[in-house]
């Protein structure tokens, strides 16, 4: 209960909770279409790829304000959505070795780049850790700020593009007959997934981004059979893991707050899996028993 | 030895043992598998180190390896539901794990060295302090873990050669013939735990899966032979090895990096410039097929016309522009190719065809 009250006294704290569940929402939301596209794990493979980005991005403005480095986050990990859609296109390589490579090799250039950094002299590490890990409780109010600002329009889109995205996730080659952009809208898509990642980078960091994405549009799938309540439960479970998040890693000593939303997501969607009505592993054994019993 | 070449010799075996079992990952599709085991092997880690109460002990390693398989379980599990796409399952069990280990470290193990980012990033250039010694020899315990690890990988695939190839090209008849495909699947996942908890010391969890999967993913565009591809992934990793160490020595950066960034440059090129495959070749030759077309359209049109009355007006050069709406470049260009190739021969400004012309004119018709 002190811990509900804090949220309205406490500055920290009332912060790092909005981010979270901002970073919640706007992933959730996103994280849909790309579950549902197949390209659950193209958020992980981009968020990795962004260490370049950030790196360059620090290298040639020697600015460590956020929006700078959000800005080459989200550029690599474009290039790197390119690289990947352009190597299983061209090549026989499949879809997952061209997410795994992609991935390790934009970070192992991305640890070069900082590396060669530090040898700068007013360079002080650029944030390594802060951007492996999150440093949600450094979060101040202008990182909302551009939180908000780069969450809102990706939301908007959504919402305007609804029918075209839907359509998109569901059927493709129905969306191309119809004289759709396919193309162009799966790009449209793609950025605004990596507009999530570059929010959630701050704040959760690459490794647990991918649960970010992947996790509330799993559980909320579990729920509904229609796209527009999987979009809002899947906000909502985002936002909630985010709130729960950042409580717990007030109160618990040593709980940083990325580990401590994705464990509540992974809670959420367990729950999902086993107890969710009509699709739920529970409700799939009683019916698979009254099935057994019906026919005996 | 000098450390230097330690180093190499360390970068280059690692090499070699990662490639090796990424050739059967990128054959099967589950190159992910890799992200996410060399993630959590950091919780096998840290709940082995409770166990055992040490950083030396080498119940680490088996705590390792076994988070590793464990990883491939729950996300079978996960995705055994039918509930969500493998993919996803992947992406739900990782992260969670990861984080698991991340509180557990922060929480109970702050004031061991047990730290993440080394566990992540790795740092090769160290790897010549830390030494054993064996059978009187004085080596680099990453040189050590590193051969073993290879000589483990080596000898499994010689002797599951067989049934490695027969799961991973056809599961459904390797299950049919009585092989087991899940134990195999099992017996593979266990190397890769095993290499990536061999490897991680040298070069970071997040590098290993470079290893593991670019120069096989390279070497897959080179060739369709099993043994040739998993020698050449093997060849690609030690080289983009050496070539890693020598530009972060003179650029003076990561190490591990730096080789990370060479596979992606082998792994470039041989998208580029595969025999066969690559873009280039591939652009080539859909020009000459462009080209040939083109040509067995001049033939097939002048075998229609050949010897009608129209003949002397249809078969010019200047006729094709209209008849077959070629650009007048393009045409005069066709000409000259057929004329060199000896479809047709010019009279006057009538074109006609040779034998050899009539022939592939009639080839043509018939496809």
């Amino acid at each position: 209960m002190e811990v509900l009250l804090a949220l309205g006294t406490d500055y920290t704290l009332r912060t790092v909770a909005l981010g979270a569940a901002l970073l919640g929402m706007v992933s959730g939301v996103l994280g849909c279409f790309a579950v549902l596209r197949r390209q659950a794990l193209l958020g992980d493979a981009m968020s990795h790829a962004a260490l370049p980005g950030i790196a360059l991005a620090f290298w040639l403005t020697g600015e460590r304000d956020p929006l700078v480095l959000l800005i080459g986050a989200t550029v690599a990990a474009w290039l790197a959505a390119l690289l990947i859609l352009g190597i299983t296109r061209a090549s026989r390589i499949k879809e997952d070795s061209a997410l795994a490579m992609t991935l390790a090799v934009f970070f192992g250039f991305g640890l070069v780049l900082l590396s060669a950094l530090q040898k700068r002299p007013d360079a002080a590490q650029a944030g390594l850790k802060t951007f492996l890990f999150g440093q949600a409780a450094a979060l101040v109010e202008r990182d909302l700020v551009v939180m908000a600002l780069l969450g809102a329009p990706a939301l908007l889109c959504v919402s305007l593009l609804w029918k075209q995205f839907k359509l998109l996730s569901f059927d493709p080659e129905y969306a191309a007959s119809l004289g759709m952009p396919t193309g162009a809208l799966g790009l449209l898509l793609t950025t605004l997934i990596v507009i999530a990642i570059a929010i959630g980078l701050q704040t959760v960091g690459v490794v647990l981004m991918s649960a970010m994405l992947v996790a509330p549009a799993a559980a909320a799938r579990q729920w509904t059979n229609r796209l527009s309540t999987m979009v809002l439960l899947a906000a909502a479970f985002g936002a909630g893991a985010g709130v729960a998040g950042a409580l717990i890693s007030a109160t618990a000593r040593g709980v940083s707050t990325g580990p401590a939303v994705v464990l509540c997501l992974t809670a959420i969607t367990l729950v999902s899996l086993v107890f969710a009505p009509e699709r739920g592993l529970l409700w799939s054994m009683w019916r698979s028993r009254r099935l057994i019993a019906s026919a005996e | 030895m000098s450390p230097e070449l330690e180093v190499q010799l360390i970068a280059v075996i690692v090499a070699a043992a990662c490639a090796l079992p990424g050739v059967f990952l990128v054959l099967r599709r589950m190159a992910m598998l890799s992200d996410a085991i060399s993630h959590t092997v950091l919780l096998g880690i840290v709940l082995a180190y409770f166990v055992s109460g040490t950083l030396g002990s080498p119940l680490l390693f088996v705590g390792a390896v076994a988070m590793g398989v464990i990883t491939v379980a729950l996300v079978e599990l996960v995705g055994g539901t039918g509930l969500v796409r493998e993919d996803a399952a992947i992406g739900i069990v990782f992260p969670a794990l990861f984080s698991i280990a991340v509180i557990l470290i922060s929480r109970y193990a702050g004031n061991v060295h047990l730290d993440v980012d080394s566990v992540l990033l790795g740092e090769l250039i160290f790897a010549p302090f830390d030494r054993v010694t064996l059978l009187g020899l004085d080596l680099p315990r990453a040189l050590l873990i590193g051969a073993v690890t290879l000589a483990i990988n080596l000898a499994l695939i010689g002797l599951l050669d067989k049934e490695l190839k027969l799961t991973s090209f056809d599961p459904g008849l390797a299950a049919a013939l009585g092989f087991a495909p899940g134990l195999l699947h099992y017996g593979l996942m266990t190397m890769v735990s095993v290499t990536a908890v061999g490897a991680f010391d040298a070069v970071g969890s997040i590098l290993v899966i470079a290893l593991m999967v670019a120069p096989p993913a390279a070497a897959y565009l080179l060739t369709d032979r099993l043994p040739v591809m998993l020698l050449l992934s093997v060849l690609i990793g030690a080289l983009s090895a050496i070539a890693g160490y020598w530009a972060a020595y003179w650029l003076d950066v990561s190490v591990g990096g730096a080789m990370a960034t060479m596979t992606g440059v082998a792994f470039g090129l041989a998208l580029l410039f595969a025999p066969g495959r690559g873009l280039v070749a591939g652009a080539a030759r859909r020009k000459r097929q462009r080209w040939e077309f083109a040509q067995q359209m001049l033939a097939l049109h002048l075998l229609n016309h050949e010897g009608a009355s129209e003949a002397s007006e249809e078969c010019t050069p200047q006729h094709l522009r209209a008849h077959l709406r070629w650009r007048a470049d393009f045409a005069d260009e066709v000409v000259r190719r057929a004329e060199r190739g000896g479809l047709v021969r010019r009279e006057g400004a009538v074109l006609t065809l040779t034998e050899h012309g009539r022939q592939v004119a009639r080839e043509a018709s018939l496809r």
